[in-house]
């Protein structure tokens, strides 16, 4: 915080006021009244504060430490990337070579290449010019000596202009990465050595981000999408940059257009090269993936698991089926015949009770007959007709086991009274049942 | 869904601030140090908190704040609070005219038709979702601004949110693949906008922050002591709010309609209120800036139209009730903070309602005339209320945005947060004009301590030795009559009393003249020790600097200015 200014001055000291050092510590500060609250951790003094809090500093050693790095990052800025060691052939270079210099050399970057930033690229001007300007040989005694000043003009305006650096990056072959060898493979580092070679072909990737290597850890997924991205790769490389001089005369319009054909001739097999180059690393390199290999194995075991479930599942369901049906006809066989046998037993048991039914009627009618129609001496046809209508009629009137009944009860009977008490009794229990009525009944009541 | 949810690497960070409201939400972000509030695709910088679905389409904001009148069952509005809580604790009294919350589980859950088709089944969305839903859209709007996927944002909160509505904002951010840096509270965020002006001065002020929302206020005591911040005392107010002032206009033009076309109560049928509350909203923010606005709504009730205009004065007249409520809010903080007018240093007016110039003016007579109040109407450099807290937020987003969250969650602890603060001031004694012993105070009461502060002071005029003499402090408040009938005093009063009917037209005379005059006063208190500085040139100045450590023992150091040596000396805890 900034230093407050007082207005109003302090006293003097009084006289005879001393102490050791000056300096007399009297009271206490009263403690008890300090709360404790909490700070909002809110604001670049609360940042402050939680450092200072974090790494137990106080406050004039934390000013310091903050000073120092503060002090080193100026000095990284000014230094680290742009300090090569200039060569000494480089600096003897014909600036009208500039085709073929290489132009982040010249300005000292070449650790940096297609990632400098237009920044950096300025400061390295800067500092080269600093150093190599004519003047500054003159003043070493070199008259006209120029000529790497001018490289390094021609590498700053290369390289400045994003046109001209796509172009020069296109054909930067210091900043590629060669595939490796099967004998660098061998030793393993597979996806770090593969990995670096993508890494750099990425930078001429149209579309961003470029997705990474990864290593044996990948997903299936991620896998897919790097080579995705890679077989599909929309690159922005472009090969003017080594196009053979278009002749600038006027006269010869015929040359120049034919240099100019020649040179997108050129260009065009040259991007087919290249692109024919990335299919054949790509081809390589997933070749040897382990990667793609097991996702494959694993694909199939999987789908192949799918398969033989299936198939057992039909197989057993097959099974199913068929021993359901035979049981069903098992089963129905067996209802018919049941049938078949019941139907044969009911018949006869019908045939029985007509025949039993026949038989006690001729119980019941000889049972009158053996009583003489009831009368003594010869029965009259009237009568006769009387007692058998009677007869007739009960039979009619009762069903087959009240008629075995009657007949069971009329049986052995000879005596005229008895049998026809027994025939009343009969008659009596069907008026009663409301089942004849007495008018009805001729004879046997 | 299927995307794993990692935290962004500091590096890869896009960062925001986030004030995620009940009415109203903003994004802001920072270039070159400077905060800015995003505009949505709508051009609104004020986003209202409003989602809501038509035909399967969701809707947010603006647009979906139009859909209150034809289609309420289906706009979720005023949700924020509901976050975290069980049904039992939400008052649903701001729902009334959209999506009607219900209880779920633990939960407040709204239930909306989100799917197109006449006869799809409604969706019961938990406030949670909702939420994550909204955040999605503010995300989506503040990634298609800065053409960048937005990552990671610090969001406002209030002072009184529980961890539980912590915790479920948080889950919600991650819903919406929002990773959030920090929660901080409102009432700071607001401070530090102001403070992280390029002219903002740091310095050792209390500050009043009065954020008067749509459908709550809450008003704070914040003492800011060398950019440090500590909430001393807060209140929460859910019955003078924005609305409340929505309210006394949608009556007051209710009336008028009934009084000119008879009929029915536009009040009684929900669509009709509606409109009236969404025009009354607009006509209040007109009156904000204007003297006179219109009100009017095209089929208000049974198909009449209706057109009024309504000035400000008459609006302040209706509405005195309610801006009373708002100065009553902001003295109760203060008792609460066991602080009086006086010491406050500043007033901030934070949210939209504090647009109203009525609101700063009463803020004027509340407090002295030292006090700075911050607002549009009475501060002409003052930010615009409704963004101060989405700017403070996002300065805090670029502060941190270079921090691990591991990082940002250690020095947020309670361990480095809470501190002792010292309750006296610390100072040393100065000699006035007239040759009385005066405290001048270094560190003020308070500052959260371990602190370091340092002043000069001037030597007395002829140099030679000096006694620096180190004491605490405290204010009282003196009082002091006006002496009765005298010409001078009577004189000034009537001027004042000129000034004030203006303002307050019911102030009457005899109370004027017993007005009192009021001063902060310093009190010398304990001595904690005493240094000498010997041969001060003449004309030299002398500085103080006063070290309050960690466990409150105190380092002196003073030396003469410009000077080599000097005192120091430590005073145990």
């Amino acid at each position: 915080m900034a230093t407050t200014v007082v207005a109003l001055p302090l006293p003097s000291l009084p006289e005879g006021w001393s102490a050791e050092k000056d300096f007399k510590a009297v009271g206490k500060i009263t403690q008890d009244r300090a709360t404790q609250r909490t700070i909002e951790p809110i604001g670049p003094h609360f940042l402050a504060h939680a450092r200072r809090a974090r790494h137990k500093r106080t406050f004039s050693e934390d000013d310091r430490i903050q000073a120092q790095e503060r002090a080193k990052n100026v000095e990284e800025d000014n230094d680290s990337d742009i300090s090569e060691p200039e060569d000494a052939m480089m600096l003897q270079r014909d600036a009208k070579d500039w085709k073929n210099q290489d132009h982040y050399k010249v300005l000292g970057l070449s650790r940096y290449r297609y990632k400098a930033t237009e920044e950096q690229i300025k400061r390295a001007h800067r500092k080269k010019v600093l150093k190599h300007h004519p003047d500054k040989k003159a003043a070493a005694g070199r008259v006209d000596d120029d000529t790497f000043f001018k490289c390094i003009q021609k590498a700053t305006e290369v390289l400045l202009d994003p046109v001209t650096r796509r172009q020069f990056d296109s054909v930067d072959e210091e900043a590629d990465v060669e595939p490796p060898t099967k004998k660098q493979l061998a030793k393993g580092n597979f996806y770090k050595l593969w990995g670096s070679v993508f890494k750099a072909e990425g930078r001429f990737s149209k579309n961003h981000p470029v997705p990474a290597f990864g290593d044996d850890k990948s997903s299936k997924e991620d896998v897919e999408n790097f080579y995705n991205f890679w077989y599909n790769f929309d690159s922005w490389r472009t090969f003017e940059y080594l196009d053979e001089d278009v002749p600038d005369d006027n006269e010869n319009r015929d040359q120049k257009r034919h240099t100019e054909r020649k040179n997108a001739n050129a260009r065009k097999k040259k991007k087919a090269e290249d692109n024919a180059r990335l299919r054949k690393l790509l081809d390589d390199c997933s070749a040897g993936d382990e990667r793609i290999k097991r996702f494959r194995q694993e694909a199939n075991a999987a789908k192949n698991k799918k398969r033989l479930e299936k198939e057992a599942a039909e197989k057993k369901a097959a099974e199913e089926a068929k021993a359901k049906k035979e049981a069903e006809e098992k089963a129905a066989k067996e209802a018919e015949e049941k049938a078949k046998l019941d139907r044969e037993a009911g018949k006869k048991a019908k045939e029985a009770a007509k025949n039993a039914v026949k038989k006690n009627k001729r119980v019941l009618r000889g049972s009158v007959k053996d009583a003489n129609y009831f009368v003594s001496g010869d029965a009259s046809v009237a009568t006769i007709d009387a007692v058998l209508g009677d007869v007739e009629l009960v039979q009619t009137k009762v069903d087959p086991d009240e008629i075995a009944a009657l007949a069971a009860k009329l049986n052995g009977l000879k005596l005229a009274d008895e049998i026809k008490s027994v025939w009343q009794e009969e008659v009596k229990r069907l008026v009663a049942a409301g089942k004849v009525k007495e008018s009805e009944i001729k004879a046997l009541n | 869904m299927s995307e794993k949810k990692v935290a962004p690497a500091p590096g890869d960070r896009t960062v925001i601030g986030l004030t995620f409201g009940n009415s109203n939400s903003s994004i802001a972000h920072t270039v070159d140090d400077k905060a800015e509030v995003i505009a949505n695709e709508d051009g609104d910088r004020q986003i209202p908190t409003i989602l809501s679905y038509v035909e399967g389409e969701e809707y947010y904001g603006q647009q979906a704040k139009a859909f209150l009148v034809r289609n309420p069952k289906n706009t979720v509005a005023y949700f924020r609070d509901f976050l975290g809580k069980d049904f039992k604790s939400i008052d649903p009294t701001h729902n009334h005219a959209s999506a009607h919350p219900q209880e779920a589980d633990d939960s407040v859950s709204f239930t909306v038709k989100d799917k197109e088709g006449e006869d799809a089944e409604p969706s019961t969305l938990p406030v949670s979702e909702v939420s994550a839903r909204y955040l999605r859209r503010l995300v989506a709007s503040a990634s298609d601004y800065l053409g960048k996927k937005v990552t990671s944002a610090v969001i406002t909160i209030p002072t009184n949110f529980s961890e539980k509505q912590k915790a479920a904002l948080i889950a919600a951010a991650g819903e919406a693949d929002l990773e959030v840096l920090q929660l901080i509270s409102e009432p700071v965020a607001a401070v530090l906008a102001y403070d992280a002006r390029p002219e903002g001065v740091i310095s050792d002020k209390i500050v009043v922050v009065a954020d008067l929302g749509g459908t709550r206020s809450d008003v704070s005591v914040v003492a800011s002591r060398g950019g440090m911040y500590t909430i001393l005392a807060t209140v929460h107010d859910y019955e003078f709010a924005g609305f409340a002032l929505d309210k006394i206009l949608i009556d007051h033009f209710a009336k008028e309609f009934l009084k000119k076309h008879g009929g029915a109560d536009p009040r009684e049928n929900a669509r009709s209120l509606a409109k009236l509350k969404q025009e009354s909203e607009s006509t209040k923010k007109a009156l904000s800036l204007g003297n006179n606005a219109s009100f009017s709504v095209e089929s208000l009730s049974e198909g009449v139209d209706f057109a009024s205009t309504i000035n400000r004065l008459r609006y302040e007249t209706i509405a005195r009730s309610v801006f009373e409520g708002f100065n009553r809010l902001v003295e109760s903080v203060i008792k609460k903070a066991d602080l009086d007018v006086l010491d406050v240093d500043e007033v901030i007016l934070s949210g939209g309602t504090s647009h109203t110039p009525r609101i700063a003016a009463n803020m004027g007579s509340i407090f002295p005339k030292t006090t700075t109040i911050l607002a549009p109407s009475t501060t002409p450099s003052a930010i615009n209320p409704s963004e101060l807290q989405a700017r403070g937020a996002a300065l805090q987003a670029s502060l941190i945005q270079e921090y691990e969250a591991d990082d940002i969650d250690q020095s947020t602890h309670a361990a480095v947060t809470t501190v002792p603060h010292v309750n006296n001031a610390i100072g040393v004694v100065s000699l006035s004009e007239s040759g009385e012993e005066v405290f001048v105070p270094i560190i003020q009461p308070e500052t959260a301590v371990p602190a370091r502060r340092t002043v000069h002071v001037p030597a007395p005029k002829n140099g030679g030795d000096i006694l620096v003499k180190v004491v605490e402090g405290n204010t009282h408040i003196k009082v002091t009559k006006p002496e009765p009938k005298a010409n001078g005093d009577s004189k000034a009063a009537k001027v004042e009393d000129a000034d004030d009917s203006d303002e307050d037209s019911d102030f009457s005379d005899e109370e004027e003249e017993e007005e009192e005059k009021r001063e902060k006063v310093w009190k010398i208190g304990t001595t904690l020790a005493e240094a000498a500085i010997r041969g001060v040139k003449k004309g030299g100045k002398v500085e103080v600097t006063i070290n309050v450590n960690a466990d409150l023992s105190v380092v002196v150091t003073t030396r003469e200015v410009g000077a080599k040596g000097g005192v120091r000396g430590t005073i145990s805890a």
